[in-house]
């Protein structure tokens, strides 16, 4: 269990909101993690050195983030085998569906996109079923 | 130029993330789980980060290209169909199980955590695996080049 904390949720959306704007404002595209690198591992021409920038700014901005606060919090509970097939299936399934909680989720519902609405609508009541199975019915952490 | 902002843009979004702590899977997980003590800072995320985004998306629908001068190239609209809902709940089973998704996995590589490492090597080898099979779906699907001999001379 975790605290509500709504400033630096607040905060924190801003910036990711400002991050896709600049991008899509600047370069004309989509800030869609997912997409960006799916089309890294498929080396692209002539389109692959921002998207590798744009996906090294990732940690480097939280590493910024982290040495201000005093330390980043990443507290995994699965255990390394349920990390491995949960990683397959989010890269798998992000390819398949054509974007995250990124790309359909803030890129996509924020041009009103239908099917965005419903793939995030998708992804987010399975996750929350998966995570009432493993917290209430599995009894913890996988 | 363009290199410049997709970097920059990629160093707030990593900041945004840490910032609201969606690098945190258990953060994410309490909001996943609405059944008691539920967190809900990722709806405020999210809807903070819509608002931006959309007044960003309506002043650029009003233009042919970007202030770069760039084209804009955004996905075309599509209909909803069997893959993008088969893909959003594979997504989602994922997500449910590690509390990952692809944007916070990577920005919490710079913790070097072992686990954080492990859950993008898969989702490195997902993704990976996913574009090999579509090559060789296309593949398949691609018409028979005809034969010289049958060629009209």
């Amino acid at each position: 269990m975790t605290e509500f904390e709504p400033i630096s949720a607040l905060v924190g959306g801003l910036l990711i909101g400002l991050a896709a704007s600049l991008l899509l404002l600047a370069n004309g595209r989509l800030a869609g993690i997912s997409g960006i690198l799916g089309r890294t591992l498929a080396l692209e021409s002539g389109q692959l050195s921002w998207r590798i920038l744009f996906l090294l700014g990732l940690p480097i901005g939280a590493g910024l983030v982290g040495i201000i606060q005093g330390g980043l919090v990443t507290d995994v509970r699965a255990s390394i085998p349920t990390l491995v097939v949960a990683g397959v299936l989010v890269g798998f399934g992000t390819q398949l569906g054509n974007g995250c909680t990124s790309g359909h989720g803030i890129c996509g519902i924020s041009q009103g996109s239908r099917r965005s609405i419903a793939a995030t609508c998708t992804f987010m009541i399975t996750a929350a079923a998966v995570v009432f199975m493993v917290r209430h019915v599995l009894g913890g952490s996988v | 130029m363009r290199s410049l902002f997709a970097a920059l843009s990629g160093v707030l979004f990593g900041a945004g993330l840490a910032t609201s702590q969606m690098t945190n899977p258990n953060k994410v997980l309490s909001f996943l789980d609405i059944s008691g003590g539920w967190d809900p800072s990722l709806a405020l995320v999210m809807g903070a980060a819509l608002a931006v985004s959309a007044i960003a998306y309506a002043v650029v629908w009003q233009r042919e290209t970007t202030f770069l001068g760039e084209a804009l190239d955004l996905p075309k609209p599509s209909g909803i169909d069997r893959r993008l809902l088969g893909g959003a709940t594979l997504f989602g089973i994922g997500w449910g199980l590690a509390g990952f998704c692809p944007g916070p996995a990577i920005a919490a590589l710079v913790t070097g955590a072992l686990p954080v490492v492990v859950f993008v090597g898969a989702m490195v080898v997902g993704t990976a695996s996913f574009r090999y099979a579509e090559t060789v779906r296309s593949n398949r699907n691609r018409p028979e080049p005809t034969p010289w001999r049958d060629l009209p001379c």
